[in-house]
């Protein structure tokens, strides 16, 4: 059972107190979009083993919406930030190569 | 034959007798007896029967690695199956019966299965299914059906409760033996705040059987030391009866608290769920006896060389006058040496290595035990008990020796650490060739949300077996885990052990190595299971090369017991057979839990009342006086009818019904969802979230609203209000306020962040009444009247689809002229707080008006009878509003909302898609609800094409006919048609129904509009 700890209440939070809501900075595509586009949009979801930017809620907290890096494999968490960004920040993406020098990167 | 001894039995009180009663049989214990030690003390050897071959089966271990001993326990509400007597506490008035017999234990009609066991060998199961079905029928069925299953269900409910707790530590030390404690201690000396468990009711594990010293005292004076220097810690708690039942991800652990298992009834939770939050993981689980596969190794009276000893010393129970004892390794020796002080009779000490010397072998010799090296067991005589073994070469392939009379054989295969906490999680193992076990490999932890590792083994857990290791590793070990846990640096000194000399195990898989086949389908490997070193040489042969499918073929380990006893002695097998070393065979994967918890601990508070938390309207008490009939909605509990006094819920909901359109009805709609939208954005985002537009909604009217996944797919409805220039209340469902609220939540804080909106859900700070029918209007004017209320109801003050705030006799009123039932009808709000005084006031002041409360499902039918939708009824999440004809509230002119780009998908577009239409049955009955309409010619499979299926289906009180609402392929464009709807009732009838619209009541919508 998974802690992460909330970035906006600073709350190391037990997994009984979050709830996941999938893969993040998922890019929306809206009316006028392409339907290849529309469909990477609505069904297609990385499924990586090791490094892995989901979103999470604070449901059982503060109600706040954050993300978390975290390796599907090991279930290390290299950290979790706010949902306001469209990409990781880049420490967070350094750390992570730092420690993975394997690692293909966030695409 | 078992005994109880004149003396000794460190754990017993024999001033304290204890009477139980076992298949009937009236006998005696002690206070601090198991059930195990009290049934052999009374002389009990035979105590049930193996799960296939219903072979005679005695006990064979002291604690939870115990395959065999498994009992019906206790009578009535407190009845459980498959309790094993190695870890059941005796109490006086303890009954317990044998399971997997029949008629008796002593004569068992299923041991017929032991004749077939020929044709019941590995992968039996598998094999049957591929032949003809006759055979399974009139040949192995009958036979598999006599062995099947092995405890009795329970049958009555459970008379006992449980519970969760919950404990935050830096450091979690799994075990209360000498190597726990010194963890513990060490651990609490860097001012860690530690939690020693300890599965037993007492503390000190084997060591203190074992003997020898710890700083100069005996080991019992030691652990005594020990536990009182823990109590008295202010960061220690130490408790026992409490399992180390699982090891999960980020620390997380669980322990099993037998709270009340030896005092049933006595008020406390029987058993209590620890679920514990540890920073680190000290695991000294200790280890695990192996047994030796020799043939008739399963026989009544062979048992755990270690579980002997313990019978001896901790409870001065005696397993046999004459003990053989078979080993390859130096600690039987301890065995041999405890049962002849002990006073009884050792004929002989098989020792399979080619050379027994050692200090430990020298002992035995001095009191004169005869010790023979390079000699097994070629075959145990006996039926239901042991009567003696032959002694062969261990070299050769069995031919006997000499033969001995004995009445119980010691075995000892050596030591398996007990892996499975530091597994878990994804601790590794490496095979440890020196002392013939797995252990845990330390450079491969379970990890923990840092990367860094967050289990360490200690003592005879890591591989340790001397003593002085055991001493030396738990002390380490504790440190280490205090320092992890962000404790100081310690420099508490390790407790003093002399090293000793030991002589080192020989690896025995098959006893002799030379046994041929009779004796090796009498080697016994899952005794409960029956499965033999026959049994898995036969897999290897038959391909299945991979541990786990042998594990599934030859049912090895599946037992009870999960492979605690012999799933290494199995392993090794398989590696033989497969010609690979046992490191490439592996192990199969440890799960939690360590031993099987009860449900009701798992389940905790969470059952009957308790099972889930129940929402309650401010007018809940109301209805429950009313003897209202009440169904969930969502955590909600809402009246679905109220019931006079020798009416059925059918005729309440009519009466409800017509007394509704005739008179005047009152629903209680708490329960409908409310969020308040605010911000100079708000009427932006519910353009979004809408299907329909809400920004151009004035303030004071009132618009109904549909939302839509981004898949398209109708999700919720309700009426939104515009409160003011930048606020709105938006109506969800019942079930539905949460689920909106965070929807709307996701999109402001993770896409539209930069948006001014704030949501708040004011579901339960608002009661509402629905007002509904002809005389709506004059029991609220009635209330003005009264009380001075200042609230203008009239048709031009207060129009169809508008809202109001103000005073309705005393009462703080939002009025919405809204209604889902066709009727003159007003939704009206009051602070939750005036909910029920409201409710009260409308049913007096209601009385010349034929006022009556309706529930849910009179709601239901009169919503359908005006073909209004109802999500979840209409909808299931396949559905678009464009099936259920709601184009006009899907806006043209907007650029984007929640859903529009799915909805010009080309399979949303398809002119095929099933649409929403009324049916009308030819004879008035009511259509099956989720009845399919079958159409022209058969699909792929041969079954008939499906042509639409009902959504809703009722009796109209209003209209005296079935009604109902579909979605049929090409529906609107086929009106008129009658269609069929096959039954599944097997009447072999099929209901016709005529397509309709599915307004059915008031079409022109005059009712409402008054
Ligand atoms: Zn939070």
């Amino acid at each position: 059972m998974l802690t992460l700890q909330c970035p906006y209440c600073g709350v190391m939070a037990d997994e009984t107190e979050l709830h996941a809501e999938g893969e993040a900075h998922i890019k929306r595509f809206g009316p006028g979009s392409s339907d290849e586009d529309f469909e990477t949009y609505l069904f297609e979801r990385k499924n990586p083993k090791g490094v892995h930017f989901e979103r999470w809620r604070h449901t059982g907290g503060c109600g706040k919406f954050f993300h978390a890096a975290r390796s599907t494999m090991t279930l290390e968490v290299y950290g979790t930030y706010p949902a306001q960004t469209l990409e990781p920040p880049k420490e967070l993406i350094d750390a992570i190569k730092a420690k993975h020098p394997d690692w293909e990167g966030y695409k | 034959m078992s005994t109880r001894l004149a003396q000794g039995g460190r754990l017993i009180d024999r001033s304290k007798a204890m009477e139980f009663t076992f298949n009937g049989k009236r006998m005696t214990g002690y206070a601090g007896d198991t059930l195990a030690a009290a049934l052999l003390g009374a002389g009990q050897t035979l105590v049930g029967r193996s799960f296939k071959y219903h072979r005679p089966r005695g006990i064979l271990a002291s604690g939870s690695e115990e395959p065999n001993a498994l009992v019906h326990l206790g009578e009535g509400a407190r009845f459980e199956p498959d309790q094993r007597v190695t870890t059941t506490e005796l109490f006086d008035g303890l009954t317990c019966t044998s399971q997997n017999h029949w008629p008796s234990l002593e004569f068992d009609v299923g041991a017929i299965n032991n004749k077939f066991s020929r044709f019941l060998t590995a992968g039996f199961y598998y094999k049957t299914f591929m032949f003809p079905r006759v055979a399974w029928e009139k040949l192995f069925e009958p036979i598999v059906r006599q062995s099947a299953g092995l405890g009795q269900v329970p049958k009555e409910r459970d008379a006992d409760r449980y519970e969760h707790f919950y404990a935050h530590v830096d450091v979690l030390v799994v075990g209360g033996g000498v190597a726990g404690l010194a963890a513990a201690r060490s651990a609490a000396s860097t001012g860690a705040k530690v939690l020693l468990i300890e599965q037993t009711n007492h503390w000190g594990g084997r060591a203190v059987v074992d003997g020898g010293e710890i700083d100069g005292m005996p080991v019992e004076g030691w652990v005594n030391k020990a536990v009182e220097e823990l109590e008295n810690m202010a960061n220690v708690t130490i408790r026992t009866r409490i399992m180390g039942a699982g090891v999960y991800d980020h620390g997380y652990a669980t322990g099993y608290e037998r709270v009340a298992d030896h005092t049933p009834g006595d008020g406390r939770p029987r058993h209590r769920l620890w679920r514990i939050r540890a920073k680190q993981i000290v695991t000294a689980t200790g280890a695990i006896e192996r047994p030796l596969s020799f043939a008739g190794n399963d026989i009544p009276g062979v048992m755990l060389a270690g579980a002997l000893r313990d019978y001896i010393v901790n409870w001065g129970v005696s397993a046999g006058d004459r003990v053989v004892v078979v080993t390859n390794n130096d600690d039987a020796y301890r065995t041999a040496l405890a049962v002849k002080a002990a006073g009884l009779n050792v004929p002989m000490i098989l020792d399979a290595r080619a050379e027994a010397g050692g200090p430990l072998a020298d002992a035995a010799r001095e009191a004169g035990i005869r010790v023979e090296a390079g000699k097994g067991i070629a075959k145990v005589h006996g039926g239901k008990k042991v009567t003696g073994v032959s002694v062969c070469a261990q070299a050769g392939e069995g031919a006997s020796l000499e033969e001995i009379k004995c009445d119980a054989v010691a075995m000892s295969g050596g030591w398996s650490p007990v892996v499975h906490l530091w597994s878990h999680c994804g601790g590794k193992l490496i095979w440890d060739v020196e002392q013939a076990h797995f252990r845990p490999d330390p450079d491969r932890a379970p990890t923990s949300h840092d990367g860094a590792a967050f289990v360490v083994t200690a003592g005879s857990a890591t591989g340790a077996l001397s003593l002085a290791d055991v001493m030396a590793d738990a002390h380490a070990a504790g440190k280490v885990a205090g320092k992890a846990a962000g404790g100081k640096t310690s420099s508490k000194a390790a407790p003093e052990v002399a090293p000793e000399t030991m002589q080192p195990i020989e690896p025995v898989w098959v006893m002799p190595q030379g046994a041929g086949p009779d004796k090796r389908m009498k080697m016994w490997l899952d005794f409960q299971n029956d499965v033999k070193v026959s049994d898995v040489q036969l897999a290897a042969r038959e391909g299945y090369e991979s541990v786990e499918h042998t594990k599934r073929y030859t049912t090895l380990g599946m037992a009870n017991d999960q492979g605690k006893l012999s799933n290494i002695n199995g392993l090794a097998i398989l590696s033989d057979a497969l010609s690979q070393e046992i490191p490439a065979t592996g192990t199969t994967t440890f799960r939690p839990p360590y031993n099987p918890i009860s449900f009701g601990a798992i389940a905790g508070e969470a059952r009957g009342e308790l099972f889930q938390p129940v929402r309650q309207t401010p007018m809940h008490a109301w209805h429950a006086e009313a003897g209202a009939y009440f169904e969930p909605v969502g955590h909600w509990y809402r009246p679905y009818c109220y019931p006079k006094s020798g009416e059925t819920h059918e005729q309440a909901v009519n009466r409800e019904v017509l007394n509704t359109r005739e008179n005047l009805g009152l629903l209680d709609a708490s329960t409908l969802g409310k969020l308040v939208v605010k911000g100079p954005d708000a009427g932006k985002f519910l353009d979004m979230m809408y299907t329909n537009m809400m920004s151009n909604l004035a303030v004071g009217k009132c618009r109904y609203g549909l939302m839509c996944s981004e898949n398209g797919f109708l999700s919720d409805d309700g009426v939104v209000a515009r409160i003011d220039e930048d606020t709105w209340l938006c109506h969800t469902t019942s079930g539905g306020a949460d689920r909106i609220h965070a929807w709307m939540e996701d999109w402001l804080q993770c896409e539209w962040w930069d948006w001014n909106v704030y949501v708040a859900n004011v579901t339960e700070q608002l009661a509402q009444v629905a007002v509904v029918g002809p005389n709506a209007r004059k029991v609220l004017e009635k209330l003005n009247d009264q009380a001075g209320g200042g609230m203008d109801l009239s048709a031009e003050a207060l129009p169809f689809m508008q809202w109001r705030d103000g005073k309705i006799g005393n009462f703080d009123a939002r009025a919405y002229r809204i209604s889902f039932s066709g009727e003159l009808s007003y939704e009206i709000a009051v602070p939750a707080s005036q909910g029920r005084a409201f409710w009260d006031a409308l049913l007096d002041a209601g009385g010349e008006f034929g006022v009556m409360p309706y529930g849910t499902e009179c709601l239901h039918i009169m919503r359908a009878e005006k073909g209004f939708i109802m999500i979840g009824d209409e909808t299931d999440g396949t559905v678009i509003p464009q099936d259920l004809g709601l184009n006009w509230a899907i806006s043209k002119k907007k650029e984007d909302f929640m859903g529009k780009r799915a909805q010009s998908r080309s399979h949303m577009t398809d002119p095929d898609r099933w649409k929403l239409v009324g049916l009308e049955t030819l004879d008035g009955s009511v259509i099956p609800d989720g009845a399919y309409a079958v159409g022209e010619g058969v699909n792929a499979n041969g079954q008939k094409n499906v042509i639409g299926r009902v959504t809703s289906t009722y009796y109209s009180p209003t209209l005296k006919k079935g009604i109902a609402m579909g979605l049929v392929k090409h529906g609107p464009d086929r009106m008129g048609e009658v269609i069929g709807f096959p039954t599944v009732d097997g009447s072999n009838t099929v209901v016709k129904a005529k397509i309709v619209s599915p307004v059915f009541y008031d079409p022109e919508g005059e009712k409402q509009n008054v």
